[in-house]
């Protein structure tokens, strides 16, 4: 049996009402509201967030590969898979590549690990943009969301793969050039009709191969809202369960989308459930999956719903200045310089793994990490920080410091079972830090110079 | 520990300070050479009088070519020094020591920072390459974490710990206003500093030390020489320089209330100098008031009140100028700003001045005969301290 082993949904802490964006754009907006991702997050970032939530659920998994999938991939050139494998620590013998570019993306990476031979993680992440007023800016979202594929003999599956097919068809309904901020649209009825075409054409593919005609929850994901809202409704039966999509909370999530809606989906679902996908994005592609009696033990605190009910507000303006489409005064402060790649090769384990040390004579944890030698007679042993909560000793609000979005919050934290950092707070408002805040580690970039991405931790406050 | 000190065998005997202030006609040369001259005409020495050098800058110049290609000097052993803020006082340590040591009769240490060439406001440290992962936050940030750690753990309100720090803020704008050398010379009530906005934690810019360029410098030789330059030598009576380990960063039992490398340098200082009671055995101090919680701390650390009582002895007027033990008399880097390789040499300026009885309108009562200067260098939980101890007796 193979399938998927444990799934994780990421949904950044921001929301845009999307009512607040008319006053200001003229035009745009609705009812609901859009996932805004912070300006210290990016599609590599949101992505570690994801792995971890699905990792942490499938215990003891060591996939072979992590297939990174996104249209808004931070560098390119060089992969960024790379940084989301050395995040969550992964061996050097894991291959990570990306599959980045456009929306279909997402389910060409899971495709790829359902077909192949050995365990595998599959990272979306988008941020999804737009000019101001846009449709794409109000009905977008941004997240990620990662599932872990295998075998049985890998870890218990909790959704058998059941089969699936697609359809392929070359036309214009949406595009853009590469570094853009927004996609432009071909007339809404043209691709409608495409895609009813590819979707019915894939689905009948898949019943063929499958032998399932009705799915017990139904999940369709699109680009293109109206051919994703009548296709659902062609394709679901009596009995089916069509799944929130989460157009009202998130929005649309481009690459990340068809894997954040099955792991919402996989989240309410019961064992021995049919569990259909189908993301229309440049032609049309169809998963079917039954859950396991294994599902109930995959279960993670850090549900989609809990983190869409979690969400924290942002104002219209700092939600355009985040992304670049208003530009603010800065700090009259130099800018950080850029990262040293030779320091930040020595230092992988500490920077991106939050790897800290511990001596296993006194169990004193240091972060960063003690020089070997320092002490002659300490045995030194990795001491990883990434899931340890902790509890802020003193603060500050530094507004006078360079950051992308002043002011800079930070906080000493004190690390349950030892270790103490001084470090940036995120997802807060500097009014609600106190002595005392419960705080966990987040996979952060803290600035960019020079082209190249800091990434670092931070924490934010543990929520829920 | 076998830090032994060299009290009462070297002596400073010339002293120059410029004036503090955005030179903006001056560079590092002209400030150098006007602190230089000055010092060399009390001692009544000329350049090639003096044996060796020592210059402080933490990022105004490299080498000690930053002094003698200014100054001219031929065939002098010139140095370059640089320990953070405690950059000028370290210039001091290695000059007293080199004359202590029998290597030479007469140096120099001067220190100079020209730092209103930047282009910002505030100090910026030059970037050192490495991973990211150093924080990035301003001094006054690090330092206004004090101010929730100090109050949490004594239990003294926000809007009284304020206060605190405003009176501290006011009183040494009140002794600057009356340094003809200060940067900021205007006195400042406690109403109108509690007026002012925050800019890091509770802080206002006004918590914060100016920025100023200016340089001092110091002559030194062995106490038996002193009165061959000057009738009223200063003593040196003590030269402690502890380097924390960064261990507050690490360290959960760290609480931000307190610096633990100012009192190692405190207790080392006083071991040498035979000092066993600093608030009563002292006539002044000169502290590193970079930022007003500093001061609030330091006064514990070092020893002039109880732990958790500064806050009171502050409102009481304790450290005003005519106070039990007057603390920065010339106006601190509150007034004077923070030319970082200059401040340690301008600390010990005021005690030459007040040691003499030369301070003119801020002159305090020197009976007891003792000055202390004390210079911190990086932020709470990782930093370098310096104190010396000066006399104007030997004994």
């Amino acid at each position: 049996m193979r399938g998927l082993i444990a799934s994780g949904g990421y949904v950044p802490y921001r929301r845009l009402d999307r009512r607040t964006i008319a006053a200001v754009a003229g035009a745009g907006g609705g009812s609901g509201t859009r996932a805004v991702a912070s300006y210290d997050e990016d599609t590599t970032t949101m992505a570690v967030e994801a792995c971890r939530v699905a990792l942490g659920a499938a215990q003891g998994v060591d996939p072979a590969a992590l297939w990174f999938a996104t249209t808004m991939p931070a560098y390119a050139d060089r992969t960024n898979a790379t940084a989301i494998h050395a995040a969550l620590r992964l061996g050097s013998e894991v291959i990570a590549a990306d599959a980045a570019g456009a929306v279909r993306s997402g389910v060409a990476a899971l495709r790829a690990a359902l077909l192949a031979p050995e365990p595998a993680i599959v990272a979306t992440a988008d941020l999804r943009t737009g000019l101001p007023g846009s449709a794409d800016e109000a009905t977008g979202g941004d997240g990620a969301a990662a599932v872990v594929v295998g075998d049985e003999a890998d870890g218990a599956v909790v959704a058998e793969y059941l089969g699936g097919a697609s359809a392929t068809g070359e036309f214009l309904d949406r595009w853009r050039a590469p570094g853009e901020l927004r996609s432009k649209l071909w007339e809404e009825r043209f691709g409608e009709g495409r895609y009813s075409a590819l979707g019915e054409e894939a689905w009948e593919r898949a019943v063929k191969r499958t032998g399932v005609t009705d799915a017990d929850v139904l999940v369709v994901v699109g680009t293109h809202a109206r051919a994703a809202a009548a296709l659902t409704k062609r394709l679901a039966g009596t009995g089916t369960t069509v799944a929130d999509t989460l157009a009202a909370s998130v929005g649309h999530t481009g690459a990340a989308h068809p894997l954040l809606s099955l792991t919402a989906a996989l989240e309410a679902a019961h064992p021995g459930q049919v569990i259909a996908l189908v993301s229309l994005a440049d032609g049309a592609d169809v998963f079917v999956f039954r859950t396991t009696a294994a599902l109930a033990d995959r279960r993670t605190a850090r549900t989609v719903a809990a983190q869409i009910a979690a969400g924290g507000p942002i104002a219209y303006g700092k939600f355009l200045t985040w992304r670049g489409l208003l530009t603010v005064e800065p700090p009259r402060r130099p800018e950080p310089a850029r990262v040293s790649a030779s320091a930040a090769g020595r230092s992988v384990a500490w920077k991106f793994g939050f790897v800290g040390s511990r001596d296993a004579a006194t169990g004193e944890v240091r972060m960063p990490p003690a020089v070997a030698g320092a002490d002659p007679g300490a045995v030194l042993e990795p001491a990883p920080m990434a899931g340890v909560a902790g509890t802020v000793a003193t603060y500050t609000v530094d507004r006078l410091a360079y950051s992308p979005s002043p002011p800079v919050m930070f906080a000493v934290v004190d690390f349950d079972g030892g270790g103490r950092l001084p470090v940036e707070l995120t997802d807060a408002d500097p009014d609600g830090v106190a002595i005392g805040m419960r705080v966990e580690p987040t996979f952060r970039r803290l600035s960019t110079a020079d082209g190249i991405h800091n990434y670092f931790w931070k924490v934010r406050p543990l929520r829920g | 520990m076998s830090s032994h000190g060299i009290k009462d065998r070297v002596a400073i005997v010339g002293m120059g300070c410029t004036r503090f202030g955005e030179h903006w006609d001056k560079g590092a040369d002209e400030l150098l050479v006007e602190a230089a001259n000055e010092a060399f005409a009390t001692a009544g020495v000329d350049k090639d009088g003096v044996d060796a050098y020592w210059v402080g800058t933490a990022q105004s110049g490299m080498s000690g070519m930053l002094l003698s290609k200014p100054l001219e000097l031929t065939g002098k052993p010139v140095v370059r020094v640089e320990n953070m803020c405690a950059t000028g006082a370290e210039a001091l340590r290695q000059a007293a020591y080199a004359v202590a040591s029998g290597a030479y009769d007469t140096a120099m240490a001067i220190g100079v920072e020209k730092v209103k060439d930047s282009g910002y406001q505030g100090l910026n440290a030059a970037p050192i390459p490495n991973d990211g992962t150093p924080r990035t936050l301003t001094a006054a940030a690090m330092f206004s974490m004090i101010v929730p750690a100090y109050s949490h753990k004594y239990g003294v309100d926000q809007a009284e710990i304020k206060e605190v720090l405003a009176r501290i803020a006011s009183k040494n704008h009140a002794n600057g206003a009356l340094n003809p050398r200060a940067q900021f010379r205007k006195p400042m009530t406690v109403e109108s500093l509690l007026a002012m906005p925050p800019v890091a934690g509770t802080l206002s810019v006004f918590d914060c030390a100016g920025v100023a360029d200016g340089s001092a410098a110091a002559i030194v030789v062995r106490a038996e020489d002193a009165h061959r330059f000057t009738d009223r030598p200063l003593y040196v009576k003590a030269l402690s320089s502890v380097a924390g380990n960064g261990q507050g960063l690490l360290d959960p039992d760290y609480d931000y209330t307190t610096f633990p490398e100012i009192v190692a340098c405190a207790a080392d200082a006083y071991r040498q100098a035979g000092i066993t009671d600093p608030r009563r055995q002292l006539a002044m101090a000169e502290v590193h008031d970079c930022f007003t919680p500093t001061e609030l701390v330091l006064m514990e650390d070092l020893g002039f009140a109880e732990r958790g009582t500064a806050w009171k002895e502050v409102l009481a007027g304790a450290f005003d100028l005519h106070g039990d033990l007057p603390v920065n008399p010339d106006g601190g880097l509150k007034s004077f700003g923070h030319p970082v390789g200059a401040s340690g040499l301008r600390m010990m300026f005021e005690a030459w001045l007040q040691l003499r009885g030369e301070a003119g309108e801020r002159q305090v009562d020197t009976a007891r005969g003792l000055a202390l200067t004390h210079n911190l260098g990086g932020y709470p939980g990782e930093m370098v301290s310096f104190i010396s101890v000066l006399g104007s007796a030997l004994g």
